[in-house]
């Protein structure tokens, strides 16, 4: 278990002072022109360092991605692009930290804007935040007062940080697809390459990076890359913010060690599996898009990004989502699946059409009005959709499909099964 | 430039970095099928029918929107490999056309596009044949209202946004766009108002389905029935390749061909659309008017009705007018025959031009990809989006390429790229010849600046000293290069803008008032004053020809329009359509229209009813057949002899360009402006077109059909 002197977010709840005293107090904004004094190399060499992966769903490499942007400043301005737009169906971290715990990201905006040589920032936060966008607004205005960020800040970086309110569509969760709705226009994903790093808002290199991934970089670079990558196993260090929703007992966000197993974690934190961990059915670890685990899995399965990918999930976001016995596993797939259908941006031919197709399998399954092959075919469908759309909405919106069909196969055939004897049973 | 090695289906090229892989792959011979993507408009890469396997990728890639530059090799330094034909790429593809096809209605049999179909040609080599797992409802869409030539079968659209990036890049109106997103995205105009650009037509042959079809054309051919001409517009003045596509005796509809020098692939809704006017108003049969009223006559009748009248007048009091839709040959027999006849009063300048001499006094010596080049553009009285839209998409592009600053004295239209204003007064002119102001500056500086004349600024009473000053402005701030092309170098940005397919033709041979002969106002004039009695107008429409007082008319053309209702004896000819004959465009590229029907009725080829009526005037013109005038006409005019090409200019010398137009007094009262009132009715064919007059009513007029019609 994460000793409390590890945690990174100490105000996560909102139960303390939520001002720039407050975060003062807690450590925050303390000694940061000594670690801008590291240099952009030296800061993202701290974050190499740490193992820090992205914690919006894809994992990468969060050091290293900075380093992408162009050494030299030329005649396009750099740029930092906060993904706010936190919208997968069960995550519900990064509003935590907008509305309790601003502080951390502001900072982590002006460390990781002077690791790549930006002096704006923007956050584009998503439409339905109408509170979170105020309370980090009314951060950002208190650090601009004390001129911790703006021009002629006491950091010596001139820095200016936007909050740009978005109007809310899931697709703007993607990095470019965010760009393009920023810029004015239809929230459409763009084609990579080029990517953001080298052409991304209005042509300028751009970085876009998730909350969490930007709030935890201060205290990285405060505690040491030793320290982060110090918790967890290789490759999966550091602290995360769990989200467990669903069928527990005390639904919470809280943070944890990555590599923490499931199980402890749901039981600790959550206050165990409702009815009991034998009542569990099935788990989704990372939010809507990572495909389900059943409960024998997850027995003894530990939250990473590896060993979730070991058992064919993905840590997404961290955003666990429980699903005792009385759940309707089908249901809530076929419900993944019109969500994907709904937020689907109409783009590329194959999420556009596909998402449609598989929802209303999906439909028909759930009734059990389908024939046994077309679960087979299903699959299909969705591998011809994963792979060959331009961003990952139409990776994505499979994969829950598939999760169910790997584990839950037998259940979709009994209700094939059932209502042809129904229907036999009419006739 | 850099460039990389590919191993494409085995196959190792050097690709160049800039280009597409698409391209690259076209290169080595390899088909890759697309719908959204379309070499002149951006790229969108969202169909995804263009996935290829590039060997080691974790997904296929869209070829359409990957760059050369951004393909690295293998870790061992070998090529990269790119396979377009590979079980991947074949799957992948397979599958896209499946999900193409699952809300594609099966209308095929009752599709205009069938038999010409992108989708229906690549489901040949994609689709899987007798497979269909789609158990679903498909989707329908409502039909959108695009506008009088825009027919829309939205349920049939695969949302390739070619029609979208075609309006918004070339076209340069926002009325397209999409609304919805995921499976309920739809194209649509806005508010449903018509699509309001003069070459919405193109969006027809750009769409890849049945989506989008021509609306005139609805229903009334197949495309294996119909026979395939090549030939060349003659709606204004551009020379813009097309395909007049035939069945039976009649045009059923024209397309653009491809020429990158005129028109790219891109043709104006008029020279689409108004190929109804063929069949409409026709003249089939000579006409002689007997006791005030035309009746139809024999040929013989009405040569004889001519023959009477010109052996009782004298040839001062004869004159000829050619028409703005004229070939280069019977322009040239007309000339012949009236020079033959000793007749001085000559003219083609319908609108009263004053150009003429010089060669490049009356030419766009730019040239139309020349356009592309220029860095400072100055507009004077001209209104090329209805002038020329196919040049008008060309100086946008030149516009969105960037580095161009347009400025326009008396531009009064909205030309879809900014045009700064200069005010309309010909002071302004006035001032930009003695380099006074600003924007002569600008021009000065500029590398490659342009003026462009339009037609009717030099139509004006004080038309030549417009035009000298035009001359001055680009003698002054350096538009007169060295000789040659633009490739080569050279540089001339004096341009003047016809409208009138038949003009510059007419000028190269000199189809002007003789020494001491009268101007098209002259005729007129004369007319009313009983001073002319002998008037032959060849194809005439555009000028006062209601008001010839006594004098006898000769009206040869395909039209019954306004010549012909004031003639005295009709002679049938033929239209662009329905004679060989060579044309050329503003710039001077002379280019051969071609036959694809014959004339209807009686009527017969123009220069060959010039030839007959010679015949029985006793002053039988010296060529028997269309190559033997052809000679003749090279021998007049020497670039007559190459086709398609524009002889690179001889680089003018300061004196002679001190020379273009006259000196003489600005008319400063009137301001400077196009004259053009309606796009759609600028000559007898398009007069005659029904599509055109609902074009009119629709984008020109502005009556609407209310509710209840």
């Amino acid at each position: 278990m994460l000793a409390d002197k590890d945690r990174i977010f100490t105000n996560i709840y909102g139960f303390q002072d939520k001002s720039v005293a407050g975060a003062k107090s807690r450590g925050l904004w303390d000694g940061t022109r000594k670690i801008l004094e590291l240099g952009p190399e030296g800061i993202c060499d701290v974050m190499k360092k740490s193992g820090l992966r992205g914690r919006g769903g894809a994992g990468f490499a969060t050091g290293l991605k900075w380093t992408f942007m162009p050494k030299e400043v030329k005649d396009r301005p750099h740029y930092l692009v906060v993904n706010a737009d936190e919208s997968e169906p069960g995550t519900c971290k990064d509003r935590e930290i907008m509305r309790n715990d601003p502080h951390h990201l502001i900072e982590g905006c002006l460390i990781a804007s002077f690791a790549m040589r930006a002096h704006t920032a923007y956050i584009y936060i998503r439409g339905e935040f109408v509170r979170e966008r105020e309370a980090l607004q009314k951060a950002i205005d208190e650090c601009y007062d004390a001129k911790l960020i703006g021009k002629n800040n006491v950091h010596g970086w001139d820095f200016d940080l936007y909050l740009h309110h978005g109007a809310g569509a899931y697709i703007c969760g993607e990095e470019t697809a965010l760009l393009e709705s920023f810029e004015g226009k239809k929230g459409m994903p763009r084609m990579k390459p080029p990517f953001p790093a080298n052409m991304g808002i209005y042509g300028c290199p751009t970085t876009v990076n998730n909350v969490e991934s930007i709030a935890v970089a201060p205290t990285i670079m405060r505690r040491g890359a030793e320290w982060f990558a110090g918790i967890g196993r290789a490759n999966n260090t550091g602290t995360k913010l769990f989200q467990i929703s669903g069928h527990v007992n005390k639904p919470c966000v809280v943070e944890e060690a990555l590599g923490i197993p499931m199980r402890e974690l749901i039981e600790k934190y959550a206050g165990g599996v409702r009815g009991g961990w034998d009542n569990l059915q099935a788990v989704i670890p990372g939010g809507a898009s990572c495909p389900m685990i059943p409960k024998s899995v997850c027995d003894d399965v530990i939250m990473d990004f590896d060993a979730l990918k070991a058992v064919n999930s993905s840590l997404g976001t961290a955003a666990v989502i429980v699903m005792d016995k009385s759940a309707d596993l089908v249901r809530v797939v076929s419900r993944y699946a019109y969500f994907y259908k709904h937020e689907s941006c109409g783009q590329c031919t194959p999420c556009r059409e596909g998402t449609g197709w598989m929802w209303r399998v999906m439909e028909r399954l759930r009734t059990g009005d389908a024939r046994v092959e077309e679960i087979d075919q299903l699959w299909e469908v969705g591998k011809q959709c994963e792979g060959h759309t331009i961003c990952g909405l139409g990776d994505a919106a499979p994969w829950p499909i598939q999760g169910l069909i790997r584990h839950f196969r037998p259940e979709l055939e009994r209700r094939i099964h059932e209502r042809q004897a129904r229907k036999v049973a009419a006739e | 430039m850099p460039s990389r090695k590919l191993i494409i289906d085995g196959k190792e090229i050097e690709a160049d970095d800039n280009l597409t892989l698409l391209q690259a792959c076209e290169q080595t011979g390899a088909e890759i099928p697309r719908f959204c993507y379309h070499e002149r408009l951006s790229v969108a890469g969202n169909c995804r029918m263009c996935l290829v396997e590039w060997v080691g990728a974790p997904k296929p890639q869209a070829s359409c929107a990957l760059q050369v530059r951004d393909i690295f090799p293998n870790r061992d330094g070998t090529p990269a490999r790119i396979n377009t034909d590979s079980p991947i790429a074949r799957k992948a593809r397979e599958g896209v056309m499946e999900f193409l096809l699952i809300n594609h209605p099966l209308d095929c049999p009752i599709c205009d596009q069938g038999g010409e179909c992108d989708l229906q040609d690549q489901a040949m080599g994609y689709g899987r044949a007798a497979f269909n797992r789609f158990h679903e409802n498909k989707r329908a869409v409502e039909d959108k209202y695009m506008g009088p030539l825009v027919k829309t079968v939205m349920t049939r659209c695969i949302q390739c946004t070619r029609c979208v990036r075609f309006a918004t890049e070339v076209a340069g109106v926002n009325d397209l766009g999409a609304t919805g997103r995921g499976e309920d995205m739809e194209i649509t105009t806005y508010l449903e108002k018509a699509f309001a650009s003069e070459l919405s037509g193109n969006v027809v042959d750009l769409c890849p389905v049945g989506a989008l079809t021509s609306k005139p054309y609805a229903f009334n051919a197949r495309p294996w029935e119909l026979r395939k001409t090549d030939s060349i517009d003659v709606m204004d003045a551009q020379g813009c390749a097309i395909r007049v596509d035939t069945r039976g005796p009649q045009v059923m509809r024209v397309l653009p061909r491809l020429n990158e020098a005129v028109n790219e692939e891109w043709i104006s809704d008029k020279a689409r659309h108004a190929c109804d006017g063929l069949v409409r108003q026709r003249l089939d049969r000579p006409y002689v008017r007997r006791s005030g009223k035309l009746q139809p006559a024999t040929w013989a009748e009405a040569f004889a009705a001519i023959a009477a009248k010109v052996s009782s007048t004298t040839p001062d009091k004869m004159a000829a007018i050619a028409g703005d839709l004229a070939a280069a040959e019977e322009i040239k027999a007309l000339k012949d025959l009236m020079g033959s006849l000793g007749v001085k009063n000559l003219d083609c300048r319908q609108d009263g031009a004053q150009l003429g001499g010089e060669r490049q006094s009356y030419l766009f010596n730019t040239t139309i990809a020349g356009v592309e080049a220029a860095d400072a553009i100055l507009l004077v009285g001209a209104n090329p989006r209805w002038e020329a839209p196919v040049l008008n998409a060309r100086i946008r592009k030149t516009w969105s390429n960037g580095n161009v600053q347009i400025a326009g004295i008396g531009v009064t239209h909205d030309q879809t790229y900014p045009v700064k204003n200069l005010g309309a007064s010909v002071e302004v002119l006035d001032q930009m010849a003695n380099g006074s102001h600003a924007f002569a500056k600008v021009l000065h500086d500029a590398k490659r600046p342009m003026v462009i004349v339009g037609a009717d600024a030099v139509a004006r009473k004080d038309g030549a000293t417009i035009l000298r000053l035009a001359a001055k402005i680009a003698a002054d701030t350096g538009m007169i290069g060295p000789a040659g092309t633009a490739a080569e170098g050279g540089w001339n940005g004096f341009n003047v803008l016809h409208t009138a397919a038949s003009r510059v033709a007419a000028l190269d041979l000199g189809f002007v008032p003789g020494e001491g002969g009268r101007d098209v106002a002259g005729i007129i004039g004369g007319a009313q004053k009983g001073e002319i009695d002998f008037i032959y107008l060849l194809g005439a429409d555009e000028c006062d020809v209601a008001h010839l007082g006594s004098a006898f008319v000769v009206y040869q053309g395909s039209h019954g329009d306004a010549g012909a209702h004031n003639a005295n004896v009709i002679l049938p000819g033929a239209a662009y359509t329905e004679k060989e004959g060579l044309y050329a465009n503003f710039e001077g590229r002379v280019q051969p229209a071609h036959r694809a029907v014959f004339p209807p009725g009686e009527a017969k080829e123009d220069w060959a009813i010039l030839r007959a009526l010679s015949d029985v005037l006793g002053k039988r013109l010296p060529y028997d057949n269309l190559d033997a005038l052809r000679a003749a006409i090279v021998a007049d005019a020497p670039q007559y002899a190459d086709h398609h090409e524009v002889v690179p200019h001889a680089g003018a010398t300061q004196t002679n360009w001190a020379n273009v137009g006259a000196s003489g007094p600005l008319d400063t009262a009137h301001p400077l402006a196009s004259t053009m009132t309606d796009y759609y009715l600028t000559n007898p064919i398009a007069r005659a077109s029904v599509t055109m007059a609902e074009c009119s009513r629709v984008f020109v007029t502005g009556q609407s059909k209310m509710a209840a019609e």
